[in-house]
């Protein structure tokens, strides 16, 4: 539709800064009455916070919104929600023991003297259902239902307010076929009524239909807006990913040792008995001194397979071999004992005790075999993590610091110190320079590099391509838990990880 | 040595030395300073009521009668606090003294037992309890509260059950020592002696290491200071004791119990391992903690202490009755908080949790000595408790 009319919403030089990360740099994003809107980009490119700061989630941010013409000042969600805005996000926000309607109706039931009339919200939820054309009972329980018809009550729910503007972040990403159909009807349906509509999505073919325009986000910038027409996959890939090389990674001239760890047909069934795999015959080999880096987008598996194969969850089967031995991993001391090391995704929920000092903290694995079998002692822990502390430049005002006031970066080099002092002879990171900033990101890479030098075989989970294209000699990609590519030299560019990442077709060579 | 000319020889040497201990922040430190600021809040409670009773609260006997207070809160403390400190909490200790009491008692009168019988089965009832509780916390997983809530009932209709609702006097005078006899006088000197040379040799031992692993900017004066005020305590503490009548059995029993506790909580890996469970279970877990076992440890040392406390219990007042115990796990929750434990988990010491009992078991003696009513010492006490907990949880905030 190329109708002229008046913007529905104007965002203009959005900026948003969380502390040592710039996650929106001067972003400008408008969206007309009766279009769908996509927004594309990789992992950490800024779209779910320009969509959150359009929410009200975020009241602190530079630039401007606008809609249909008014400035708006959102100082929370419900000022958000009273603007006509409508989210419905990736993670789900329903109250599981409530039922459909109740969560539907959340905080806005019609009541008559503070007394809410029941009859009226099933009947009401009732009657949105149908016509959104969702067959669910407004009186279930939401929690029983499955993820995608949670999904589906959400984006009923963001519906039932009348909303102008409705935001929709990977909606299809739990749903059936024939739910997303439903969807796609449905959003239509609300186009031609003139609602605008946000979606974002990394399914490009899904976008492609649906889509009336779609604009690329990368690194917080806004790169390029596309109309109906002018769509090009493999266009669209490279602008998502291309990008001028500022950062500089170690050169790697690394000679490679023989195999030392083996994955072999390992799959990870859903803990919480929704029945899916989370990994799905997953096999590779890491030689001694190798970086392999696993790539994927966020819901593939790298952060499942890492935890199930450090034995730190259930329900994994398959082999693995430590030096080509068959190797027992039922918990994480059995993948400690056979010298692998993890560092997780998020350092301050499972890598650190907060509370506790840079020593305590970083003797904790190690802490038999640096302190003592039953009495520990300081001076021989102290000495030991000085030797770290001076190694990997640890800045804190000395080691016994509460690990809590140190910067991310800093932090996270305690959590690589603790798996050093173990000798771990095999690597697991997983996100290693998530909320690092640009200086403390590239002492990081030129640690993974010293020990990948040193003989230790290392396995990168990353979602910032340039780090895993960087680092890593090998790629393997990974897609709703199973292997989508492998890739490694002159092979490894941008566009092929993405491409195979979101399940594109290859670009042309 | 070569460690240490290796750093003394990187581009930052200032590093290696800072790096090892700011020389005053070590003794200024956040919870040092909670443990100060205790023992303070102690010594002002005790002039308070030093002042208002004439002298009298201070006076030998009085003292010996406080310490033997403070006995059975000060064990069960040293138990609660390891469980507070892994994030649980247990709420049979009450009822888990009264049972393991009564077992030993009842063993004596009914099975003619002697000593070492009758307190082994007070111990192995309270470990029993101890690690069932444990079993179904950590590996049940159900919430420590319900299940040790449910043992505060069932441990108590189990005391009911085994003694028919009857009291049993004590007769092995062995047993009785336990609670009422004191250590000689003599013997009681010869403890400390021993006690100020295992501090001094602690202190020297300290700086030997330090030296061996090129950490000698530590305050060798901050080592000595500690080392003379804790003797002059130990010293000060066991006089005033003989004054009287020599150092009380059950006190004995508390200070080794304390020592061999803190020893535990901060000397051995397996302390370190408690704390970190509590403070992030999570991250424990990825380091290869098993943390399951660690939790149910903790409530295994729980049991054998309140087994414990239950023989020392039941020996102070003579006789072993059903309701011997009741409320007494409020008394070691209140103990542990006011000497800085958090029931968030990861906070907390075995010497805070005792200093935290002499500060409830002071009040208690001091207001009884005024014959303030019993129902104003519940509102004090209770007052008391928020009001420490809540100005630490300010000094927190302000961190």
């Amino acid at each position: 539709m190329t109708v002229q009319k008046e913007p529905l919403l104007q965002m203009s030089h959005i900026t948003k800064t969380f502390p040592g990360v710039r996650a929106l740099d001067g972003v400008t994003f408008d969206l007309f009455p009766g279009e769908i809107h996509s927004l594309v980009g990789e992992n950490g490119a800024g779209k779910s916070t320009l969509m959150k700061i359009l929410a009200g989630v975020y009241p602190e941010h530079g630039g401007k919104i606008r809609i249909e013409g008014q400035p708006q000042q959102f100082r929370n969600v419900r000022d958000a929600e009273n603007a006509g805005v409508a989210v419905v996000f990736q993670e789900l926000s329903l109250v599981r023991e409530l039922t459909v309607g109740e969560n539907i109706f959340l905080g806005r039931e019609p009541s008559r003297f503070g007394v809410v009339e029941w009859n009226r919200v099933y009947a009401q939820a009732a009657s949105l259902l149908r016509e959104l054309n969702i067959d669910i009972d407004p009186r279930v329980t939401a929690g029983t239902l499955g993820t995608g018809r949670q999904q589906t009550v959400e984006i009923a729910k963001a519906l039932s307010h009348n909303a102008r503007i409705l935001v929709l972040d990977e909606p299809t990403a739990a749903l059936t076929g024939a739910e997303s159909e439903n969807l796609f009807a449905v959003l239509r349906m609300l186009r031609d009524r003139g609602v605008g509509i946000i979606y974002i999505s990394h399914r490009l073919e899904e976008v492609f239909v649906l889509s009336d325009r779609i604009t690329v986000l990368r690194d917080g910038k806004t790169i390029c807006t596309v109309a109906r027409g002018s769509f090009n996959q493999q266009a669209l890939i490279a602008q998502m990913v291309g990008r001028e090389v500022t950062q500089l990674f170690p050169h790697r001239a690394r000679s490679l040792g023989e195999v030392v760890f083996e994955v072999r047909h390992v799959t990870v069934t859903d803990p919480t008995g929704r029945g899916g795999l989370l990994v799905d015959d997953v096999s590779f080999a890491v030689r001694k001194g190798e970086v392999l880096g696993i790539a994927g987008l966020i819901g593939a598996g790298r952060t499942e397979l890492l935890t199930a194969l450090f034995g730190a969850t259930p329900g994994r089967t398959g082999e693995i071999l430590v030096d080509s031995q068959p190797a027992k991993i039922t918990r994480p001391s059995d993948a400690i004992a056979r010298g692998i090391g993890f560092v997780t995704e998020d350092r301050k929920r499972s890598g650190l005790v907060l509370d506790e000092s840079v020593v305590k903290n970083m003797t904790l694995v190690a802490l038999e075999h640096v302190s003592g079998v039953f009495i520990t002692s300081e001076a021989r822990e102290i000495a030991a993590s000085t030797k770290w502390f001076d190694r990997l430049r640890i800045k804190a005002p000395s080691l016994f610091a509460k690990v809590r006031t140190l910067s991310g970066g800093t932090q996270q080099k305690v959590v690589l110190a603790k798996w050093l002092m173990n000798e771990a002879r095999v690597l697991f990171l997983d996100e290693p320079t998530r909320g690092i900033d640009v200086g403390a990101k590239a002492e990081i890479y030129q640690l993974i590099d010293n020990l990948a030098q040193s003989g230790v075989a290392v396995v990168l989970v990353s979602s910032e391509l340039p780090e895993i294209l960087g680092l890593c000699d090998r790629i393997v990609v990974l897609r709703q838990g199973r292997i989508a590519g492998e890739f490694s030299g002159a092979g490894a560019t941008p566009e092929a990880v993405m491409a195979r990442a979101i399940g594109a077709s290859l670009p042309a060579a | 040595m070569s460690d240490r000319a290796e750093t003394a020889h990187t581009e930052q040497p200032q590093i290696a030395a800072s790096a090892a201990a700011p020389k005053l922040g070590r003794w200024l430190s956040a919870s040092a300073i909670r443990s100060y600021s205790l023992v303070i809040a102690i010594a002002v409670v005790w002039a308070i009521f030093a002042g208002v009773t004439g002298g009298i609260f201070l006076s030998p006997r009085n003292f010996s009668n406080l310490m033997r207070q403070t006995a059975v809160t000060g064990i069960l403390s040293v138990g609660m606090v390891m469980v507070i400190v892994t994030a649980e909490i247990d709420l049979s200790v009450g009822s888990l003294v009264g049972l393991s009491g009564m077992a030993a008692v009842m063993l004596q009168t009914v099975a003619h037992a002697g000593l070492v019988a009758s307190v082994l089965l007070g111990l192995g009832v309270g470990l029993a309890v101890g690690a069932l509780q444990g079993w179904l916390t950590a590996y049940a997983r159900i919430p420590s509260f319900i299940v040790t809530l449910g043992g505060l009932l069932a441990w108590r209709g189990a005391a009911q059950g085994i003694s028919g609702g009857n009291t049993y006097p004590i007769e092995l005078p062995s047993f009785m020592a336990l609670g009422q006899s004191y250590v000689n006088r003599v013997t009681g000197i010869a403890l400390v002696t021993v006690a100020v040379a295992a501090i001094a040799w602690f202190a020297i031992h300290r700086r030997r290491a330090e030296r061996r692993h090129g950490l000698e900017s530590r305050s060798a004066i901050g080592t000595a200071v500690a080392a003379l005020v804790a003797s002059a305590a130990a010293a000060g503490f066991v006089l005033t004791l003989n004054a009287y009548a020599g150092i009380p059995v059950p006190v004995l029993i508390l200070v080794a119990i304390a020592l061999a506790g803190t020893f535990l909580m901060s000397q051995t890996t397996f302390g370190r391992r408690l704390y970190a469970v509590g403070g992030n279970p999570e991250a424990s877990k990825f380091s290869g903690i098993n943390v399951r076992r660690q939790v149910l440890w903790a409530f295994c040392i729980m049991g054998l202490l309140a087994g414990v406390a239950g023989c020392i219990y039941a020996a102070r007042l003579g006789s072993a009755g059903p309701q011997a115990g009741t409320l007494l796990e409020l008394d070691a929750i209140a103990a542990c908080v006011i000497g800085g434990a958090s029931l968030m988990g990861g906070r907390g010491t075995v010497l805070g949790a005792c200093l935290g009992a002499l500060f409830m078991a002071s009040l208690d003696n001091g207001m009884s000595l005024k014959d303030v009513p019993d129902f104003v010492q519940s509102i004090v006490k209770g007052g008391i408790l928020v009001l420490a907990v809540g100005l630490d949880a300010l000094a927190r905030r302000r961190d």
